[in-house]
């Protein structure tokens, strides 16, 4: 007997869904990072071999292999290392196209993360352009990097490239 | 067996993490780091003395993509590192990084392996390494796969659930000297034959515990190995194979892919080992292992406790290997046999036979 | 810092795979969507259930698919006192290797047998399929096997 002579189609794809359930802990350093959003600053970690200061640091110099023990508090200037201009809208979109997405690097950190830049046309943003952070509002920080609004244009002069290509 | 000239190559280090049932504060990186650290103090070498680095680790475990990527943080890579890993036991990374070694091109390697098991449920995760079409789908716990195991064992007559509860007794009671130990216990087989059944025959004590943890080992090769170890515990052999993913075509009370590896290996020739450190994460595979690697009643088995004492996913084999070398190095062993298991029911398996002397290196190659 | 202040969040992995089964493991679910059990014989001969797309033990081609079943004998067993979650059946039942009536080799199911006293190495059961309406192609299709009326239980 065959399955045609049954009369039901050939089966060719099987769904096997996987639904995994974790409890999830970032870590020491990670927290600190995370609990240092909630409070509106920024908390990276230095190297006590190079001195580097990561941000958000995993508890360890990914070059030097050692722990990041020395939290150092950072200021919410830097400036933006690169950038791109995002005009395609995708699934799960939360900000208006045409926006700006750049690596800020904050003044003191040897790492730049990224963020968005805003209250700047897109076509104004520059490599080296000075940023500052926009928080939310104090009842809405809390432990993630949505405490941080945005960056904004400073109004200062740009960087020069010397002093950030190292970053790039 | 005509076997090619081999380098002579050694573990010279080894640490290990201590063994917990949830590392409620560290991520990988943090839970890593100080074992890593520890691996070179031990021998006063550093990362850049590391020609190679070998991990082994699985992403479904703390269900984060490329974890094993964020954990080379631990290790530091930079200036860019030849670098490999795994999804396996570090065991098998051991076996990649010697493989290289066997090249020449290189002096020294380290291995590591890290998996925490208490973020996820480790028994549906397990599940995911069976064949996704007709197995995993039924979500078959390694436990209910060990179980089948050990039934066929006792249907054949080759095992009862009192030997079973002795095996689990001697490892537990063992690892009373091993200060990494996640489970010590001095109970009696006939107090723990009173344990409930998880999934019958399996009882309790028959299971291994649920453990977190990170393992590292460095090995070295020739004269850098004596530099840094003053009895380097010298890889005489080591091979490892696999059998089919259909369990139902495999005889459950063998291991032949253990036996295979071990004749590979070259364990059947030369002295016999005084020592184990076999990977058995169930009682009574202890008793599947010790039958192919044709163990006698003489050897030492598991001073360590083994995977009952401790079974840090993707670790426990590395750090079977690391137990054996480090009684070479203490001259409480002068040839061991260390064995790792990855799969359910034993599918495949690694075995690594190393001498106190670099003579008995096979073909004796320099 | 201490334990305390680390942070904690639960995390969930959701995965929705849909394979491709190809024409060996495709006739095999087909079978199982009509209640019948296809495997394939092997490169010696043996009839291997569920069928595989090469000889897992000699890596040789297969030959033609055979209806092996609905009966088989347990050669292997395990009893799971507790259902985990992601269980199908929601009372306890035994994990067996089954070989089925016409296949060499043994598949993995389950045997809804109700209590361990019922369950024995070399017992016979049979297949229970899920209602018509309910298949869909799947292992489960297959709700589980059932021992046979005086089939050697214990």
């Amino acid at each position: 007997m065959s399955g045609a002579e049954a009369g039901t189609q050939p089966v060719t794809v099987l769904e096997t869904p996987i639904h995994l359930d974790y409890v999830f802990t970032p870590g020491i350093a990670q927290s600190i990072f995370l609990r240092g959003l909630a409070r509106g600053v920024f908390l990276g970690q230095r190297c006590p071999t190079c001195g580097k200061v990561y941000i958000p640091s995993r508890g360890s110099c990914p070059v030097d292999g050692v722990a990041t023990d020395e939290v150092v508090e950072l200021p919410d200037t830097g400036i933006v290392t690169t950038y791109c201009v995002v005009n395609v809208p995708f699934a799960g979109q939360a900000v208006e196209i045409p926006y700006t997405c750049a690596q800020v690097l904050l003044d003191g950190a040897n790492i730049s993360f990224m963020g968005l830049i805003q209250e700047v046309p897109a076509d104004q943003v520059r490599m080296g352009m000075r940023v500052e952070a926009v928080w939310v509002p104090p009842d809405e920080l809390g432990p993630s990097l949505a405490s941080v609004k945005y960056f904004r244009p400073t109004g200062e002069p740009d960087a020069l490239y010397e002093s950030y290509e190292e970053y790039l | 067996m005509s076997a090619p000239a081999r380098r002579p190559v050694a573990v010279v280090s080894f640490a290990q993490a201590r063994n917990v049932r949830r590392e409620a504060s560290r991520n990988e990186v943090e839970l890593l780091m100080p074992v890593v650290s520890e691996v070179f103090a031990a021998i006063g070498a550093s990362k850049d003395d590391m020609g190679f680095i070998c991990s082994g680790s699985t992403d479904y475990l703390v269900g984060g993509p490329f974890s094993f990527v964020t954990a080379l943080d631990a290790v530091g890579v930079w200036p860019p590192r030849a670098e490999s890993h795994v999804e396996m036991d570090g065991a098998f990374a051991l076996y990649e990084a010697w493989v290289l070694m066997q090249e020449g091109a290189i002096d020294a390697a380290l291995v590591y392996s890290f998996g925490r098991s208490s973020p996820g449920d480790v028994t549906e995760i397990l599940a995911l390494q069976l064949d996704p079409y007709v197995t995993a789908p039924l979500w078959p716990s390694p436990v209910a796969l060990a179980a089948l195991q050990a039934q066929a064992l006792i249907d054949a007559g080759e095992a009862t659930e009192e030997e079973l509860a002795e095996v689990a007794a001697r490892n537990r009671s063992a690892a009373r000297a091993n200060p990494n130990a996640q489970v010590v216990s001095d109970a009696s087989p006939e107090e723990l034959l009173a344990d409930e059944y998880v999934v019958a025959p399996l009882r309790r004590h028959a299971l291994p515990p649920i453990t977190d943890g990170a393992a590292a080992i460095v090995l070295a090769a020739g004269e850098k190995a004596r530099e840094w170890r003053e009895r380097p515990a010298w890889i005489t052999g080591i091979d490892h194979r696999i059998e089919t993913h259909a369990l139902g075509c495999r005889d459950l009370t063998r291991s032949p892919s253990t036996a295979l590896a071990a004749e590979r290996a070259g364990l059947f020739e030369g002295p016999p080992v005084d020592l184990a450190e076999v990977h058995a994460p169930f009682a009574h595979q202890e008793l599947i292992v010790r039958r192919a690697l044709e163990l006698g009643d003489a050897v030492t088995v598991n001073p360590s406790g083994g995977a009952l004492a401790a079974n840090p996913v993707m670790s426990a084999g590395l750090i079977r290997i690391g137990e054996a070398a480090a009684r070479i190095w203490a001259a409480e062993s002068e040839r061991a046999v260390a064995h790792a298991t990855s799969g359910p029911c034993l599918q495949q398996n690694l075995v690594c036979v190393l001498d106190a002397s670099d003579g008995a290196v096979v073909g004796g190659g320099a | 810092m201490s334990d305390g202040d680390v942070l904690v969040a639960n995390h969930v992995l959701d995965y929705p795979y849909a394979r491709s089964v190809g024409p060996v493991l495709g006739a095999f679910f087909t079978a199982l969507s009509e209640g019948r059990i296809v495997g394939v014989e092997g490169s010696d001969g043996a009839v291997i259930v569920p069928p595989t797309e090469y000889d897992p033990l000699t890596g040789e081609d297969v030959g033609e698919l055979r209806d092996v079943g609905p009966g088989g004998v347990v050669t292997a067993w395990s009893w799971q006192v507790a259902p985990g979650r992601k269980h199908h059946l929601d009372h306890p039942f035994a994990w067996a290797l089954v070989r089925l009536d016409g296949a060499t080799t043994a598949m993995l199911h389950v045997v809804d047998a109700g209590d361990p006293g019922a369950m024995a190495t070399g017992m016979r059961v049979t297949a229970r399929f899920r209602p018509p309406a309910e298949r869909r192609g799947h292992v489960l299709d297959l709700e589980a096997f059932v021992p046979e009326p005086d089939g050697g239980g214990r």
